[in-house]
């Protein structure tokens, strides 16, 4: 009986193992197929010509494959965003974590949550046929489809994700810290800039690049706002085209699968995977240390 | 002497800008809100629930995309549940502190971040190419759950670490193995944090649309799944799985990129169904949250 209870655990615990382990694969599996159908694509098209062709036409009849007026677009859009976004999320942070009373915390913060939890596609609308008008009464000559709104809300997207990261690397300097500053005649304001801010800052340096990493692989609201023609601009007014957008829409389009056309949307995801993995990483890193410093 | 009231005044200042910042992302929300309901209030009826989308907007109705959210939503909690709380388990309760596990945690962080558009190319790569799924309401579920995985694993490790280690001795002292202590004892206690996560896991699961698209769901479904329930023996039937589907955020999307005015309204009233869906799901899950992180005081 004792034997029997002994395998049982020791094929359960393998079995918790492997579901553990299966996440490995998960990623595995995601380079794996992006590196397939990758490989398919340059075999015809050179990296050289992929990353410095200043055209993305892989869907009309002379086809250029440069990669860069897509992700001008996405570079676009993303300080659009983050312009919104770092700021207002930063100084609701401080707000949040060294003015604010409990009860005022109780009540935005899961509003903020709830920001969190509206489905892109949400924002998409809202950006397209609210934002957008609004915007071209000010604007007169802006574009039905634009950089600029899709930006703005993507923005506000991210916000939550900045400022409860920032809050909580904030919440995390010790109290002492504050108390010292406070003691020594400084105004809450002193405090928050000059001894929070800096303490708290590989935390809000984390939060920032999570939003950035977020921002590039954004897809719904610029798929929807801010157009389909790539080009290589820096105007948020015109329609451009992003990474993501671009792989959504060769996939609501009706190009075959196995053409060349089709794999182009595997080395558009490469590239994005690529990009994303090294902010992401890097934003782990900094998390870890300001976990390390003050816990 | 002026130095200490311009000090003040800016003190004072920051606490309006403060005020203001936060209240920007609060007066957005209130502007989406008002914005769709304005819109799309007027569509919602028991028609637009019943009916399949159409050439006609006033006709158009979400009948094949909320079937197919409820499909793909119950299955994708089904597969990313079981999954998410073993792994949890594991790093949690069993794992030692080494290379393997080091890899195993940074890689659920990493994934975490990757963008969900790349799991579509993923879910398109493997399960519809690779392994010959086809565009299946159950290939979209597996996209989904892979996608959710490291919400329910970070949410279920969470509440397993709020379990104090009194408990598990308690479970030991009186001859449990490790196992048993954790079926009995750990899993029992957590389980309310355990649900806050699969619960938000599946209203993200409800929301999200790229991967789906890239994956292949289709954007004009007038047929429903097969039922589950059959009327012959053995009653329950898993052709459903196979079946094309469409799902709401996709739905919305194929209507908001149709310039007539009439398909814009149905988006709207589309949304407010969504809306309600996920926000109905998050306040349960923090209402869950809330009722036992209060009741149980170890």
């Amino acid at each position: 009986m004792r034997q029997l209870q002994k395998i049982k655990e020791w094929f359960i615990e393998k079995a918790l193992f492997l579901s553990a382990l299966f996440s490995v694969f998960v990623t595995i599996g995601i380079i794996g197929v992006l590196i397939f159908e990758t490989f398919e694509f340059f075999k015809v098209i050179s990296i050289f010509d992929f990353l410095t062709d200043t055209q993305w036409t892989p869907l009309f009849s002379e086809k250029h494959f440069g990669i860069l007026p897509l992700f001008a677009g996405t570079f676009l859009t993303t300080i659009i965003a983050m312009a919104v976004s770092l700021p207002i999320g930063v100084i609701t942070a401080i707000y949040l974590s060294e003015y604010s009373s409990e009860n005022i915390k109780g009540v935005v913060k899961p509003i903020l949550e709830v920001l969190a939890a509206v489905p892109t596609v949400v924002y998409g609308y809202f950006a397209l046929l609210f934002v957008t008008p609004l915007l071209q009464r000010v604007i007169p000559d802006m574009s039905g489809f634009n950089s600029l709104a899709a930006g703005i809300v993507m923005g506000v997207m991210i916000i939550p994700i900045i400022s409860s990261l920032s809050e909580d690397a904030m919440h995390a300097v010790p109290m002492s810290l504050r108390e010292g500053a406070l003691a020594l005649g400084s105004t809450k304001l002193q405090v928050a800039l000059k001894v929070i801010l800096p303490a708290a800052f590989s935390g809000i340096a984390a939060s920032f690049i999570l939003g950035i990493s977020r921002a590039i692989g954004e897809t719904m609201i610029v798929a929807i706002a801010a157009g389909q023609q790539p080009r290589l601009t820096l105007n948020p007014l015109v329609p451009i085209e992003t990474v993501t957008a671009y792989i959504v829409q060769v996939s609501l389009g009706d190009t075959p699968t196995g053409t060349i056309e089709y794999s182009t949307i595997f080395a558009a995801g490469m590239s994005l995977f690529i990009v994303t993995f090294v902010l992401n990483i890097v934003s782990y890193w900094l998390k870890k240390r300001f976990r390390e410093v003050y816990e | 002497m002026n130095r200490k009231l311009l000090n003040r005044f800016y003190d004072r200042g920051f606490l309006f800008v403060g005020i203001f910042a936060t209240s920007i992302s609060l007066i957005f929300l209130l502007a989406l809100l008002l914005d769709v309901i304005a819109d799309g209030m007027g569509r919602l009826g028991w028609q637009f629930f019943a009916n399949y989308p159409s050439r006609k907007p006033e006709e158009a109705g979400i009948l094949s995309a909320w079937v197919g959210t409820v499909w793909v939503m119950v299955l994708t909690g089904c597969i990313a549940f079981p999954l998410g709380i073993s792994s949890a388990i594991y790093l949690e309760e069993y794992s030692s502190k080494n290379w393997l596990t080091d890899i195993i945690e940074i890689n659920i962080a990493n994934l975490a971040g990757v963008p969900s558009i790349i799991y579509g190319l993923l879910g398109l790569g493997l399960f519809v190419r690779f392994l010959n799924m086809e565009r299946s309401v159950i290939a979209g579920a597996m996209t989904l759950a892979i996608l959710v995985l490291p919400i329910v694993i970070l949410s279920t490790r969470e509440a397993i670490k709020s379990i104090p280690p009194s408990i598990r001795e308690a479970s030991y002292a009186l001859g449990a193995s490790k196992w048993q202590t954790i079926r009995n004892q750990v899993l029992p206690s957590a389980m309310p944090g355990i649900m806050t996560g699969v619960i938000l896991a599946m209203s993200r699961a409800a929301g999200e649309t790229a991967p789906l698209i890239t994956m292949g769901a289709l954007t004009y479904v007038a047929f429903l799944p097969a039922s589950p329930i059959s009327s012959e023996f053995p009653y329950i039937s898993i052709q459903g799985l196979f079946d094309a589907f469409t799902v709401l955020p996709i739905q919305i999307f194929n209507w908001v990129s149709r310039p007539q005015k009439g398909f814009a309204i149905d988006a709207a009233a589309g949304i407010i169904v969504l809306l309600i869906i996920t926000f109905v799901m998050n306040a349960f899950a923090i209402y869950l949250r809330q009722k036992y992180q209060r009741k149980i005081r170890w």
